[in-house]
């Protein structure tokens, strides 16, 4: 777990670090780091089991797996929900992690019937949905509220690291055992296991609440949006939503206009992950110090220059790696630092389920920023696409930048 | 203490369990069993010369699983006989070979594009990136063309997507995707952002071609000009169009159901008239036919345990399937294309 952090920090501050960011929150991360090597393994090697170990038909598959997106932002919901209604935060994720694990041995057995490997997928991201909110809540509930930017940026490395280290666990997985997939899901379930361990060893619930101070709060789950500030938090983080340009467009663009041989297209996310390993820690520390908002703006803003350099005029590489960049920027500034904004509004007992509420909004808004991006790209062109998107984001940026919805604070 | 010891001893249980599983898995080979699940004989040579010979992957379980194999094409129910190369898919035609191969460990995905010279020597060699779909060689055996499928260039993000790449087999001129060619659909050209190829079929002539567009939801085929580089929508609905050897109808799977396990059924469109009739095949059928002659068309289906069966139907819409090769795939013939 120490790679992330090492990597993450300047070399003078690592004992500030470890003293100041709170061993639940470390525990976390690691949690996070094995389970996302576990994931990513399948999902690298997932693609050539249907083809050529099931020959299964992948476009036919992709529609299947197209339904379960919509699935997973009402899970979130249902796990910060139950979450909170049971004070059990980390049973709940626990639940979600152990669900996932068992999907890997699912796999396994679920031979070549597109029904259940359907079953198994929508089941492992059901498992996902549900420990999202609740693990996020346990990393705010762990740290002091004035740091809280600081311990997301720790956990999202870690994170992170993982979802570097799987594909490459894959292939090890693969050449050792002269191509078995099947030792692959093996193998990936193993991990996952020691990352449900991890959890439940290591990783300490919040306190109990007392029973009358839940069951007054109960009703007020869905009257969380009545709380004036975390009701404008949820609104513009969906709005950004709206005028984001999702990942895959943007690598996409980027392939497509400097032409980037095929064999390394799959590189490009990695480009991205790489800033934001990088980036996290520092920005979440940044947003501790300068106001959360800002550095969440700023994130969009960053994201605006690599949109620019995506339909400018001009084609130098370097100005490709620059945009990845600046789209790895824009992650490091707002996916963790999006949490740490809204922990603190929130009530203790009620912390997942705002978590959920305002992860879902966002989700779903980028879901039908998608489509339109889609439709405007076919419409017009890519370059007009792009450009109006950067636009829409310029304006929104701005109003949220002058409306200030933290208040003073931020 | 106590708890970092329990990580700690569970972690070496797992680890250890890991271990066991690939070190079985190694010992049992690709096709997951030690012996031949069905006779074969193995590592034999092959020559695309002398008396016909259908050849096929063998996908029975064993050690010679995948392997490039083949049969007398006059007694397919002979013992078959596996050479030492590896094809996910294969093609023949006028003595030049096409053989994709996914390297079974390297991810992304890359695929070995084999073109092999009558002993199938190899002649010349590329890496793809992507999974294999379709392998076909022109009747003439100048071309060698395929689809392989790709992940992560679509902006449907769990989506796939395939992408068509054509090899002048003499210069080694590569089109590495045929994404790019001038569509017209009615007359208007036709743009969009995702669209995808697969399937290509090419004329006797080797410049006419035929492929599916994927695009928006929907499949068309399209007529294409090799030389002019062009093509026009001919008709939707139809994909892995694969030509007969007179140049005159083409063999295509058809979506004719919603339900995501049986979409596709097997029909021959006459090209004069644009006629399409349903072969007596009633099973979805995800594969490019292939033409044993003007009258007979060769697929393969999956079996019912795994892997799959080549079968054989009449094109004319009348008779019966009937299985031609257990454990089976991707069939070829050795003689193909025009006479010599």
């Amino acid at each position: 777990m120490y790679i992330a952090t090492a990597r993450a920090t300047p070399v003078g501050d690592r004992a500030g670090l470890a003293r100041r960011v709170s061993g639940n929150v470390l525990a976390l991360g690691a949690v996070s780091l094995v389970t996302d090597v576990s994931s990513e393994m399948v999902t690298a090697v997932l693609p050539l089991y249907l083809v050529l170990g099931l020959g299964l038909s992948p476009l036919q598959f992709g529609l299947l797996d197209g339904l379960y997106a919509g699935v997973t932002a009402v899970v979130r919901l249902l796990g910060g929900q139950l979450a909170d209604r049971w004070q059990r935060l980390k049973a709940v994720a626990g639940f979600g992690y152990g669900l996932s694990a068992v999907c890997k041995i699912g796999l396994l057995l679920a031979g070549s019937s597109v029904a259940a490997i359907g079953a198994v997928l929508a089941a492992d991201r059901t498992g996902k949905g549900l420990r999202t909110a609740p693990r996020d809540a346990l990393i705010s509930l762990s740290s002091e509220p004035d740091m809280l930017g600081r311990a997301f940026g720790v956990h999202r490395a870690m994170d992170t690291v993982g979802a570097f280290l799987g594909p490459l666990a894959a292939m090890a997985v693969l050449w050792l055992s002269l191509g078995s997939y099947d030792s692959v899901f093996f193998t990936s379930f193993c991990i996952a296991a020691v990352g449900v361990l991890l959890l439940g060893l290591l990783v300490r619930d919040q306190p109990v609440l007392e029973r009358t101070v839940l069951e007054s709060k109960a009703k007020a789950a869905l009257g969380l949006l009545r709380l004036a500030p975390f009701r404008r938090v949820c609104a513009w983080a969906a709005l950004l939503g709206l005028v984001t340009i999702s990942d895959s467009f943007v690598y996409l663009v980027l392939q497509r206009r400097w032409d980037i041989a095929a064999v390394y297209f799959p590189l490009l996310p990695l480009g991205t992950a790489g800033v934001y390993l990088l980036l996290a820690v520092p920005l979440g520390r940044l947003a501790d110090r300068v106001g959360r908002w800002k550095v969440f703006l700023g994130g969009h803003l960053a994201l605006v220059l690599a949109l620019t350099i995506l339909c400018g005029p001009f084609d130098g590489f370097a100005l490709a790696l620059c945009a990845l960049a600046l789209h790895g920027l824009f992650y490091a500034a707002t996916d963790g630092v999006l949490m740490a904004a809204a922990g603190p509004l929130l009530p203790p007992e009620l912390r997942a389920t705002g978590m959920a509420l305002v992860q879902t909004g966002q989700a779903l808004t980028r879901m039908l920023s998608s489509v339109v991006f889609g439709a405007a790209w076919t419409w017009w062109d890519v370059r007009s696409a792009v450009a109006v998107t950067a636009g829409a984001l310029v304006l929104v940026v701005v109003a949220a930048a002058i409306v200030r919805p933290l208040g003073g604070r931020a | 203490m106590k708890r970092a010891m329990l990580v700690l001893a569970a972690v070496v249980v797992l680890a250890g369990a890991s271990v066991a599983y690939v070190v079985h898995a190694r010992d049992r080979g690709p096709g997951g069993v030690e012996a031949n699940t069905v006779p074969v004989v193995s590592g034999r040579q092959l020559s695309l010369r002398g008396p016909e010979r259908l050849l096929f992957r063998n996908t029975a379980a064993g050690p010679d699983f995948g392997r490039l194999s083949s049969v007398p094409s006059a007694r397919p129910d002979a013992i078959r006989e596996a050479t030492g190369l590896t094809c996910d898919r294969f093609a023949v035609s006028a003595g030049t070979g096409l053989c994709l191969t996914a390297r079974p460990d390297v991810l992304p995905p890359v695929t070995d594009v084999l073109v092999l010279g009558r002993d199938l020597t190899v002649r010349r060699r590329l890496e793809i990136p992507g999974t294999p779909s379709r392998a076909r060689v022109s009747p003439d055996g100048k071309l060698a063309y395929w689809s392989l499928f790709v992940t992560g260039d679509s902006y449907a993000e769990t989506g796939f997507s395939t992408r068509a790449g054509i090899l002048e087999v003499e210069t080694g001129k590569l089109v590495k995707t045929i994404e790019e060619l001038p569509v017209f659909r009615d007359g208007q050209r036709y743009f969009a952002s995702d669209v995808n190829y697969w399937g290509v079929t090419f004329a006797p002539d080797g410049n006419r071609f035929y492929a599916t567009l994927g695009s928006k939801g929907k499949t068309f085929l399209v007529e294409g000009d090799y030389a002019n580089y062009r093509g026009r929508v001919l008709r939707e609905n139809v994909e892995c169009p694969s030509l007969s050897p007179d140049g005159k109808r083409v063999a295509f799977k058809k979506r004719v159901s919603d339900d995501p396990a049986a979409p596709w059924r097997l029909f021959v469109l006459e090209l004069a008239s644009l006629k399409e009739t349903p072969l007596a095949e009633t099973h979805s059928v995800d594969d490019q036919a292939l033409w044993r002659d003007d009258s007979t068309i060769l697929y393969s289906l999956p079996r019912a345990d795994s892997g799959s069966d080549v079968w054989s139907v009449p094109a004319d819409g009348a008779g019966t399937p009937a299985l031609l090769i257990p454990h089976a795939a991707s069939p070829a013939l050795s003689n193909s294309g025009p006479p010599m």
